[in-house]
């Protein structure tokens, strides 16, 4: 049994240390936020934080994670909403929605460096995740308007 | 065809709806029927339902059941808006419910249950509004008659009914008795679209919240007790069958359960998808690959291009006498278009939760398609249909993917053999590999100028497969596949000899619908050798085209509109350089104007689309706005990457590391501009995709003179 923190919550899981976090994440815990898009670290959708810090849940490894602070989409949140997700949800930037956890996350681990991003900071930290409904530019307006505490925005 | 195929084929057989290959158009409008005979569901006593379509609560609240399925497209929230306006409910006590399968909902222009062809505004938009104005009309009815008043006097608005000349007023909830006795009229008086209060003006999509905080359910995250996990290991080559197999280390990794032969593959049945993928690398199975083995895209490409000087193919559409005008021409032009297969990728591979029992059979899946879904587990189990619940989630991704069945045919024969409920999940790879692929296509063009540089003749040979009759195998094959000549055959430039033929080829590679279908190749093309035509004929592309639409104002209206917008004519920055392309498509029209620059090592960087669509009446400009931009970004996508290469019967292409998606950093800033208009609806979902590709390319003939006949664009060629 490996001990492992995902949401401010300890859980003991069974899984075998070699399985990727993701599918810790999913068929074990049941948290189904974080999504399997690729496997192989290119698409994004699988994006958590550990330590605060973005990986992909999908290349990393249980026996990694164990003892790391692990945040997934559902534990983002706190009393309220992220400002992202407000954000996201006045731009209405989903349309499938299924690379959003993986977008928000990573917008929200380049939030956490508390500035306001350039669009070369943006695109540095958002071009890996893989939204094939083509939402990014609402993904940008968003990001600013939360970096602007949801005030004005593009 | 492998043989999972012959499952689908014996279900689709069994809907009857193919008949002749074309899709059945019939309406049905189930006004008067009531929800009651849905399966497992007691009707609430204080709710109102007049029709499958809505629920009302005492509150007042309204539920609009929805059988369209929601994979980005906005159908949710665009549907109910419809009910709302029309039965006078405010947006914030509107929500939607989903169904399963029901011919109660099925799309008024297919005839049967199904998302695609950007139909679903199309089709529902007026069943919806009698269906909602009716309802409106028996509360209103309801409402005169308990106070003795004309109804004539009496106004619904904002969920209540108020007499203004007695002051009274009631809300909806208070009228459901009265009103429950009364049958909803089959023909009411619809709002006039100067009194809508929703349709028209852009409301907050309802999936968004959920779309943001990972609550939203899509097939991969159906979780059953007792659910298991399964992979499919399919053979590489397109309908193979698995020869031998060794399953001993397989079944001996830890978490395996059953490792099960299909007709087409074999199963890994795990606790988890990472013990299913550790089984699956432990399965040693020989292949019996078939007659596909030495299908190659190369041999296929130079079978195409060889079919095009030697077979004549069909007739699609012919003007005047092309064989006649060629002699006459004062300048003629040749020339070959080529664009390969492209896989789907969606974000969420296929996936698929069956759980067979004897006494019944659910499936949680999102599907296109949900009541071929039914007809096909029913097939596989032997249950009558109505026995078989389809549970539609979130689709993350449909594009067209999503109205085949191979998946589900993966988890209903798993269950079915290990008597559990059993979710498949393709990986990636299997995604990329075996997709139902947009098909490849070959063109030959040839057009001739008069002395004073007016078009005079347009042929054009297609060369391509038939969708429609892999989907529906049965169906006669003779005539033309529209969907295989779409866009070109009803170019609208006023040329007076046109010749439109296609040939037909099948090639062993599966093919399907993709975002937009045929036009994503033949607005591709067919605007490309407009361009060439007009660079020939000396003259500015947008004026030549104009020049070309004297009779179809609409047209010309739309890519005037583009060309203003995007400031043609007038610099458009260091070297960017602009082209245009139209495209008609689903009952909609789009022009699309791209500004590109090129590097000195060819790389091709767009920096802008300006896109102007006609979609008729709009229900929500922004839904409008985001489908155009994410059509964008699916055929640029295309353009400048999408490839797919086969050899020796297999897919080259395994992930996203090859198989590439446009990115953040590669994204163009897009400006959508909606012409207004309250014709009846057209579709959103598609046309923005096909003018993309002819735009961009067209620029790039601006930019560098090289002319682009092949996609995608390899920078290679534009090296200078």
């Amino acid at each position: 049994m490996a001990k492992l923190t995902v949401n401010n919550k300890e859980y003991e899981v069974s899984s075998d240390p070699s399985t990727p976090l993701l599918w810790v994440l999913r068929d074990e815990l049941g948290l189904t936020g974080t999504k399997y898009g690729c496997g192989i670290a290119q698409c994004g959708s699988c994006t958590v934080h550990m330590d605060g810090k973005p990986v992909r849940s999908c290349i990393t490894f249980l026996r990694s994670a164990s003892g790391k602070k692990i945040t997934t989409i559902e534990g983002l949140a706190g009393d309220q909403p992220h400002p992202l997700q407000k954000a996201w949800v006045e731009k209405d930037v989903p349309q499938c929605g299924y690379c959003q956890s993986g977008q928000i996350m990573a917008a929200a681990a380049l939030l956490e460096k508390g500035k306001k991003p350039s669009d070369a900071e943006i695109d540095s930290a958002m071009s890996g995740i893989v939204c094939r409904c083509g939402t990014y530019n609402r993904i940008r307006e968003a990001i600013k308007l939360a970096a602007m505490g949801g005030e004005g925005g593009e | 065809m492998t043989d999972q195929n012959k499952v689908d084929r014996r279900s689709f057989l069994r809907t009857g709806i193919a008949a002749g290959g074309t899709l059945v158009i019939g309406l049905h409008l189930p006004i008067g029927v009531n929800a009651k005979g849905w399966p497992d569901e007691a009707e609430p006593a204080d709710t109102l339902e007049p029709n499958a379509f809505i629920r009302i609560s005492k509150d007042g609240k309204l539920t609009v059941r929805i059988g369209q399925a929601e994979m980005g497209q906005g159908v949710l929230t665009s549907l109910a808006m419809i009910v709302a306006d029309e039965l006078e409910i405010d947006w914030p006590n509107v929500s939607y419910e989903t169904v399963g399968a029901d011919p109660a909902f099925n799309n008024p222009l297919f005839g049967f249950q199904g998302t695609g062809g950007s139909t679903s505004v199309r089709g529902f938009y007026t069943p919806l509004r009698k269906a909602a104005a009716s309802t409106r009309e028996i509360l209103v009815a309801a409402a005169a008659a308990e106070w003795g008043v004309d109804a004539g006097g009496c106004k619904a608005a904002s969920g209540k009914v108020t007499h203004s000349a007695s002051g009274r007023s009631a809300g909806y909830g208070e009228l459901f008795e009265a009103a429950a006795k009364l049958t909803p009229p089959a023909e009411p008086k619809l709002k006039d679209p100067k009194d809508f209060k929703l349709i028209g003006k852009a409301a907050k999509r309802l999936d968004t919240p959920m779309k943001s905080d990972g609550t939203a359910e899509f097939g991969i995250d159906v979780r059953l007790p007792g659910m298991l996990v399964a992979q499919v290991l399919r053979c590489p080559v397109f309908g193979g069958k698995p020869g031998k197999i060794d399953d001993g280390a397989a079944k001996a990794v830890a978490g395996v359960h059953a490792i099960v032969p299909l007709d087409y593959g074999v199963g890994i049945v795990a606790d988890s998808f990472w013990a299913a993928r550790r089984g699956r690398q432990a399965l040693k199975v020989e292949w019996d690959e078939g007659a596909n083995a030495g299908v190659s895209t190369e041999a296929i490409y130079k079978e195409f291009s060889e079919a095009a000087a030697r077979e004549t193919g069909k007739e699609a559409r012919k003007e005047g006498d092309v064989a006649a005008a060629k002699p006459t021409a004062a300048k003629s032009l040749e020339a070959d278009y080529f664009t390969p297969y492209l896989a789907h990728a969606t974000m969420e591979p296929m996936n698929c939760t069956a759980d067979v029992r004897a006494d019944g059979c659910d499936i949680y899946v999102g599907t296109q398609f949900q009541g071929f879904t039914q007809m096909a587990a029913a097939g596989m189990t032997g249950l009558a249909p109505d026995k078989v619940k389809v549970h539609n989630k979130m689709l993350g991704g449909g594009f067209g993917r999503r109205a085949a069945l191979d998946f589900v045919t993966d988890a209903v024969m798993l269950s079915k053999a290990v008597k559990k409920p059993v979710k498949v999940i393709w990986t990636r790879e299997d995604d990329t590999q075996h997709d139902l692929y947009r098909p490849a296509t070959f063109h030959k063009l040839s057009a001739g100028l008069d002395a004073a540089g007016k078009p005079l003749y347009w042929q054009h040979k297609l060369v391509n497969p038939s969708i429609m009759a892999s989907f529906f195998p049965d169906a006669p094959s003779e005539g033309v596949d529209d969907s295989s000549v779409e866009g070109a055959a009803n170019i609208a430039y006023e040329i007076p000899n046109i010749s439109v033929d296609w040939v037909r080829k099948e090639a062993g590679v599966p093919i399907g619908f993709w975002r937009s279908v045929g036009n994503s190749h033949t607005a591709f093309v067919v605007e490309s050798f407009l361009d060439e035509l007009a660079h020939e004929a000396g003259r500015d592309p947008l004026e030549f085209r104009l020049s070309l639409l004297e009779k179809d104002k609409k047209k010309a209206a739309i890519l005037r509109l583009a060309a203003e917008k995007a400031g043609w004519g007038k610099p458009a920055g260091e070297g960017i350089f602009r082209g245009i392309a139209i495209c008609e498509s689903f009952a909609s029209t789009v022009a699309e104007v791209a500004e590109v620059s090129v590097s000195k090592s060819g790389a091709v960087k767009v920096h802008r689309v300006v896109c102007a669509v006609d979609c008729g009446q709009v229900v929500n400009p922004d839904t409008v706005a985001a489908q155009m931009e994410g059509g964008i970004v699916y055929g640029l996508t295309a353009v400048l990457y999408g490839q797919i290469d086969v050899e020796g019967g297999k897919v080259r292409q395994t992930n996203f590391n090859n198989y590439k998606m446009l990115r953040m950093n590669e994204m163009p800033k897009v400006e959508v501009h909606i012409v207004p208009s309250n014709e009846a609806p057209g579709g959103v979902g598609e046309p923005g995709t096909p003018p993309i590709a002819a735009a961009v390319t067209n620029a790039v003939f601006a930019a560098t003179g090289k002319r682009i006949r092949r996609l995608p664009i390899n920078p290679s060629d534009l090296a200078s």
